[in-house]
């Protein structure tokens, strides 16, 4: 990649201290608490899988009778590590009898709290080795069948049934798909649990279950050994489930993951420490199951105009790394999101949009930016709305993005048609193929309006981290710094689910990965 | 009946009835599916099939573009829309008209309801920043506005338009996967007729899918689909409050 942009390097640095404090006391915030989701989760990566006889996930139900009886401040791992020491009995068999009232953890005799501490890590120690074995397993699959050259091809499939999805991933894997991302069933972020099994029905998209997450896997790997190609699968870590659902894709080898810091705060109206907590822990699972995140700065735009708030996006990726960063996720693992998405009438919205791409490129070269189409001016006619589509994945192959959401023709219209989404890989395999090497070739004018546009976001986003740095993120996401969405520190959906953690707290996944990750301990 | 009424599609010469479509079939890519996708062509009454371009999908799906004749032709003297009646205003036009004719400030509530987590078209409508250079209802010093957001349940909806006395209620409806969105319209309609409440307030429906006439079948007032703009919505509202509390002394049926 050779810079095209002459960006200030002082600038940048300026903004990753700001960042850097902005952290700071987001961690401070958080790092007394933790929250029933984290508490499941510790379940799913022990082992706990299944629901009970109301259907109810059993991580579920284990959590819920220990915070019931407010004792979950300790943390899940002490009450289950001891149910297992004092009944003697396997992950799954004691959660199941927990399920059927025939075992209350909190009537059993209590052994020590090291000696349980010690025994639930080395329990954790063991049942993250399959997802250590999953790692190598993508990496001996990506050698074995390139994944593709950047920008990778990404795709969406979105029936409602698991079955019906397949079909439609399959295909779009042998028209040359890198990357298949399941989008979720409207309104799963609020459900304050994981549905369980495979499911069928599903309302703009399908569950996410580790079930369907195992039946996609299994039909992808059997289309990348046919096609000699590695395919990507994507889904949702957002929500009120978030961490949990980092662990079943970490489990069932997911390779992407959108998990974003502050989505679930600003467009779910989910409670902000509960989304900070969730999403630090969530991260950490990502960061170890070698997962690319994609965060969801390009929704700032489909609320706020791309123009004037391109500076918001920028301030956001700052922040999403930084937050990123901390949590163990590798640059390489941190797929910063924007979009493409001026006002196509606007005269040079192109170079505006070459202008952002590009340093953002720069500011960011190590990490794969996930770039995200047109939607927004995108309006019923598809001739139109094709040849935005070109010029979005023009832009991108000249400017070097990594993982491109390609845009579809019949956006806002439905959801996308076999066709609709065969005509959309042609089209960027069109244009990608036909400039592949023009990136190497340009270079913007030092005294030209790409190079001008550039300096201005940039000394805007330095100014807006400064101020978000001196209030505190929270304080500022409460006045609508992101979006123009405005959401009170202590309201928002899950709050009741944030518990104060306890002298004796444990949670052997936090040391686990901490010491894998060689995240350093406050 | 005047034949010049009769209208058929343009290709290059008046009523030709040249028509592009394209479309998948489940077959695989060959001779047969090309003849399978004229066969198609011509049992939806076409003629003159012409399958100029056809593409392998692979699982055994063919893309095909095709150009045909149709014979079907239109009486554009007999076509009836339901279209809103209203006249549209400007910004400054329609503080005025509330101001000078109803002489209290409008109060608007709006939600996208049930599981719909969009809120593009509502707050291109709503917020105060507005849509294609057109400031949003809370932008107008007439208007009392309460933006309730996504996935607001009808209940929750119909109880803040109660508590705040509202003028008009806006539904947003973006998702209509499986007609999800129609199910929940007719809920709302029901849940508000059934409490007695319907005759209190304008209700106006919005969303790329939405037809004016498709609102009035569900029981709304008025439709706006994609494309529309803040001031349309606020001069329908403020011209229909006017209407049903002023002329006549009340409604004009």
């Amino acid at each position: 990649m050779t810079p095209k942009l002459n960006l200030d390097q002082k600038l940048i640095n300026l903004c990753r201290n700001y960042t850097s404090k902005i952290a700071d006391d987001i961690e401070q915030k958080i790092e007394n608490n933790t929250t029933t989701s984290v508490e499941r989760t510790v379940l799913r990566l022990l082992g706990v899988d299944g629901v009970d006889k109301h259907g109810i996930p059993l991580p579920n139900v284990v959590v819920e009778k220990i915070k019931k009886k407010d004792k979950l401040n300790r943390g899940i791992s002490y009450w289950f590590g001891n149910g297992l020491l004092q009944t003697d009995l396997d992950v799954q068999t004691l959660a199941d009898k927990i399920g059927k009232n025939e075992i209350d953890l909190l009537n059993l005799p209590q052994e020590d709290n090291d000696k349980v501490n010690d025994f639930i890590y080395k329990k954790a120690k063991e049942s993250i080795k399959p997802i250590k074995e999953n790692v190598k397993k993508r990496d001996q699959m990506m050698d074995e069948f390139s994944p593709g050259p950047k920008p990778w091809l990404y795709v969406i499939v979105a029936t409602g049934n698991i079955y019906e999805d397949v079909k439609q991933a399959k295909a779009a894997a042998r028209q040359g798909a890198d990357i298949i991302a399941v989008i979720r069933s409207t309104a799963q972020s609020l459900l304050d649990y994981v549905p369980y099994g495979p499911t069928t029905e599903g309302f703009g998209g399908t569950y996410a279950t580790q079930e369907n997450f195992k039946i996609m896997r299994e039909a992808l790997d059997k289309v990348i050994k046919e096609e000699g190609h590695y395919v990507q699968l994507v889904n949702y870590c957002s929500g009120l489930a978030m961490p949990e659902i980092a662990a079943m894709g970490a489990i069932e080898r997911l390779d992407m993951m959108l998990n974003d810091a502050m989505y679930g705060i600003l467009f779910r109206d989910i409670n902000m420490k509960r989304t900070f907590i969730d999403q630090y822990f969530s991260r950490m699972i990502n960061a170890f199951a070698g997962v690319i995140i994609n965060t969801g700065e390009d929704n700032y735009l489909t609320t706020s105009d791309a123009v004037n708030e391109a500076h918001t996006v920028l301030a956001s990726q700052f922040i999403n790394e930084e937050l990123g960063l901390r949590t163990g996720l590798k640059k390489e693992q941190l797929g910063l999101g924007h979009a493409f998405e001026i006002n196509p009438e606007l005269e040079d919205s192109f170079l505006l949009e070459l202008a952002q791409a590009q340093m953002v490129r720069q500011i960011f070269p190590d990490s794969p930016l996930k770039y995200m189409p047109p939607t927004k001016y995108i309006n019923g006619d598809i001739f139109r709305g094709h040849l935005m589509d070109g010029m979005f994945n023009l832009a991108s192959i000249m400017t070097d993005q990594s993982i491109q959401l390609l845009g579809m023709l019949t956006e806002a219209i439905h959801t996308p048609f076999l066709q609709d989404r065969a005509l959309s890989i042609e089209n960027a395999k069109h244009v990608f193929n036909s400039a592949r090497s023009l990136s190497d070739e340009i270079q913007f004018r030092p005294d030209g309006k790409i190079q001008k546009r550039a300096d201005q976001v940039l000394n805007e986003t330095a100014e807006i981290l400064k101020e978000i740095s001196d209030k505190g993120l929270m304080q500022s996401l409460s006045e609508g710094i992101f979006a123009d969405i405005k959401r009170p520190v202590q309201g928002g959906k899950g709050s009741e689910g944030v518990v104060e953690k306890s002298e004796n707290y444990f949670n052997p996944f936090y040391k686990l990965l901490k010491k894998e990750l060689n995240i350093s301990n406050e | 009946m005047n034949k010049n009424n009769l209208i058929k599609a343009y290709g290059d010469t008046y009523n030709d009835g040249k028509i592009q479509l394209s479309f998948t079939l489940p077959i695989q890519k060959g001779v047969e599916a090309q003849e399978a996708a004229r066969k198609y062509c011509l049992q939806l009454g076409l003629k003159e099939v012409e399958v100029v371009h056809m593409r392998d999908l692979s699982e055994g799906f063919t893309f095909f573009v095709v150009y045909a004749i149709s014979n079907v032709a239109v009486d554009k003297s007999k076509i009836s829309v339901a279209k809103i009646d209203t006249e549209e205003m400007t910004y400054y036009e329609i503080n005025d008209y509330i101001k000078d004719k109803i002489k209290r400030k409008l109060t608007v509530v709006g939600a996208c309801t049930g599981t719909d987590a969009h809120t593009v078209g509502l707050d291109a409508i709503l917020n105060m920043k507005g849509y294609a250079g057109e400031y949003g209802l809370e932008r107008y010093p007439q208007y009392n506005t309460y933006n309730l957001g996504s996935q607001v349940p009808n209940e929750a909806l119909i109880k803040k338009a109660v508590e705040v006395d509202a003028d008009a209620v806006l539904i947003s409806q973006v998702v209509t996967q499986k007609d999800i969105h129609i199910k929940n319209l007719t809920e709302f309609a029901e849940i508000l007729e059934a409490e007695g409440l319907r005759d209190n307030y304008i209700l106006v429906l919005g969303g790329p899918r939405i037809s004016h006439e498709l609102a009035l079948e569900l029981g709304f007032d008025a439709g706006f689909g994609s494309g529309t703009k803040p001031n349309q919505v606020a001069s329908y509202i403020a011209q229909k409050v006017f209407e049903n509390n002023f002329k006549d002394g009340g409604k004009d049926e």
